[in-house]
């Protein structure tokens, strides 16, 4: 049976709030729960003990617990927490760059979405290099998938993130505090106002983009619940469902329903819909732009 | 032959000016102006300025670097795109023939890549392209140890006292952009461009493609769009840019502004003796896609630049007809530091 994932919690969360979403998702039927703050090494609601003692009380509830790499590695400073992180001894880690495998020193890890798996022999090399998992990257088609698939190593399982606004790039700059005219230095953590990003719009009023710290994602917001049986189909083993404010319980429950078969994919796809910040997009898995919205399997 | 500039020749390390080349008259206008090296690309999706009518065939190449090596220059050639499933023979073949073509060094950025490279070639001297995203030093030692890496572009997001800590703490040279447009998001990890039109710097090595933009004349100004997204709209004395995605004006809880960045070109001439200091190997100038006499100008500038701050660094200042010859080429006319200045961030 496919496996369900909570992905990493790309925004900034007041820490009750945080603490609840977790003792939510302990509860519900995902299996894997990435935890650690992927975006922004300022943020602090949740320092690394923190994160950790939420591992245990996912571990205990029988999750599978995989703390994720911060993306973008600038200062010395993150590659102390990288190499604690890494050596941590407890947890797997979810690598989001480059210095991160090269700090797992062969040891099991799982290939982050960030990392540019774009073929068969970058798969390949990563495995040889430890990794057991990979997670396709946001912008790769079905089509592209399944070649990757078909010379995929023994063992190493795939990842498809299926569920939510997508991280499409990052940067030095932090947007959040630029919209508020701070210095990324005295950003006042402005985040923590936007639970799920801070949308940016075209001038003639279409949601395009959402600002997330120095993570800029999709207004529109992935939705593959109506590909299950082409994920399936692809061999794909792990649907990954990233957090938003509201509703991610309901959206595991349906993701649930679908592998236990009890809702039909177009379905369970209406319903998600209907639970999302803002509309639904699909384009990336059909290889469109990604902002598309294509619906039904092609 | 045209007049030439040479670089001139000093005690300390090699200080590389690295000019871009999207045509043979561009790399010969890079060589004449002084350049140490000129970089370029295939025409076809393995290079990350696969735009029409520009970069370089067979005969093209090695009419490059007989006119690069008889001026004793060095020819790198880009093949900085991620190969797509099922299409590495394109990739792999660009690199036979970029080892046959006897190039100086491939600039690569995608693992698999590499490690056919380093496999099949192993005097091929290589290059981690800014693409490959390595911003610090382990991911560094991850690409020098598996690849052997001799060169890394840093992505245009760290500070000078984060240049400063990579160089410090790796064997690989590091090389750093010094000029032209800038990319606001960490090279190699933006996908802005395909979310919008489906093709992307790492897939089909574009950023907001030309066969993507519209122009039209609306009833509140002149409107850029991009595959239908409208990116900025201009008023009737404003200066209008090409619209790449990320640099246009867009509403942000009833603000209209800059979201992103504005149409600035990244200009560190100012930080020469610094960069120099710290131990960086080689300076980039961005624009494949520009036009022969934009880079016979700006590497004539830096050259100049380079010298004198070699020459003698304490002394060293930016004299204002370099800034006036460059500042005419900027996008938008417009300068900053971009990443290395702490306040852009």
């Amino acid at each position: 049976m496919m496996k369900i994932a909570v992905g990493p919690l790309l925004y900034y969360w007041p820490r009750a709030s945080v603490l609840a979403f977790y003792e939510e998702v302990a509860a519900g039927p995902a299996d894997i729960v990435y935890l650690g703050e992927t975006v922004c090494s300022r943020r602090h609601e949740l320092r690394a003990a923190d994160w950790l003692a939420v591992a245990e009380l996912l571990r205990g509830a029988g999750k599978e617990v995989v703390l994720s790499s911060l993306a973008l590695i600038e200062s010395s400073a993150d590659v102390t927490a990288l190499r604690r992180l890494a050596g941590n001894g407890r947890f797997d880690i979810e690598a989001n760059d480059m210095g991160a495998v090269q700090l797992m020193q062969g040891r099991p890890f799982v290939a982050g979405p960030h990392l540019n798996v774009y073929n068969g022999g970058t798969l390949a090399l990563l495995h040889r290099l430890g990794a057991r998992r990979w997670v396709m990257p946001l912008e790769m088609s079905r089509k592209a998938l399944d070649v990757l698939q078909a010379a995929r190593p023994a063992g190493m399982e795939t990842e498809v993130f299926a569920l939510g606004r997508m991280p499409l790039a990052f940067s030095a700059r932090c947007f959040t505090a630029r919209h508020r005219n701070l210095p990324k230095d005295d950003c006042r953590f402005s985040c923590i106002a936007h639970p799920d990003g801070l949308r940016m719009d075209t001038r003639e009023g279409q949601p395009f983009l959402v600002l997330n710290g120095i993570q800029t994602q999709s207004a529109a917001v992935y939705n593959l619940a109506g590909q299950f049986d082409a994920l399936a189909a692809s061999g794909v083993d792990v649907l990954r469902i990233s957090p938003q404010s509201r509703h991610t319980a309901q959206i595991v429950n349906q993701f649930h329903g679908l592998r236990l078969g009890t809702v039909a994919p177009d379905d369970a796809a209406a319903n998600i819909a209907a639970l999302l910040p803002d509309a639904a997009c699909d384009g990336y898995w059909h290889g469109r732009p990604g902002l598309e919205l294509c619906g039904r399997a092609a | 032959m045209s007049e030439s500039i040479s670089p001139s020749n000093h005690d300390a390390g090699p200080f590389e000016l690295v000019c871009p080349a999207g045509s043979l008259p561009a790399l010969k206008a890079a060589v004449d102006n002084g350049a140490d090296c000129v970089y370029l690309g295939f025409r076809d999706a393995t290079n990350a300025r696969n735009f029409a009518g520009l970069n370089f065939d067979a005969a093209a190449i090695a009419q490059g670097i007989a006119y690069a090596r008889a001026r004793g220059r060095k020819v790198l050639l880009a093949l900085n795109t991620y190969p797509q499933p099922g299409m590495e023979a394109l990739w792999r073949g660009a690199i036979e023939r970029a080892h046959g073509a006897g190039v100086d060094a491939v600039i690569l950025a995608d693992p698999g890549l590499m490690r056919f490279a380093a496999e099949n070639f192993p005097e091929l001297r290589l290059h981690l392209s800014v693409q490959g995203s390595a911003t610090n030093v382990e991911a560094i030692a991850l690409y020098r140890r598996q690849f052997g890496i001799a060169r890394a572009v840093l992505p245009r997001v760290l500070s000078l006292a984060q240049v400063e800590h990579v160089v410090a703490n790796t064997d690989v040279e590091i090389e750093v952009f010094g000029f032209g447009s800038l990319c606001v998001m960490v090279e190699g990890r933006c996908a802005l461009s395909s979310y919008a039109t489906g093709e992307s710097p790492n897939t089909h090595g574009v950023c907001s493609p030309a066969r993507a933009v519209r122009w039209e004349q609306g009833p509140r100004g002149l409107e850029s769009r991009l595959n239908g997204v409208l990116i900025d709209r201009y008023g009737e004395h404003e200066h209008a840019s090409y619209p790449t995605l990320c640099k246009g004006r867009f509403d942000v809880a009833d603000e209209t502004y800059y979201a992103i960045e504005e149409p600035a070109s990244l200009n560190t001439l100012e930080l020469l003796p610094r960069l120099l200091e710290v131990g960086v190997a080689a300076v980039k100038i961005e624009g494949r896609q520009r036009s022969p006499a934009y880079v016979a100008q700006v590497t004539r500038v830096w050259r100049a630049a380079i010298d004198a701050a070699r020459a003698n660094a304490a002394r060293y200042t930016v004299k204002p007809d370099w800034m006036t010859a460059l500042n005419a080429l900027a996008e938008g006319q417009q300068h900053t530091l971009g990443a290395y200045h702490r306040a852009w961030k």
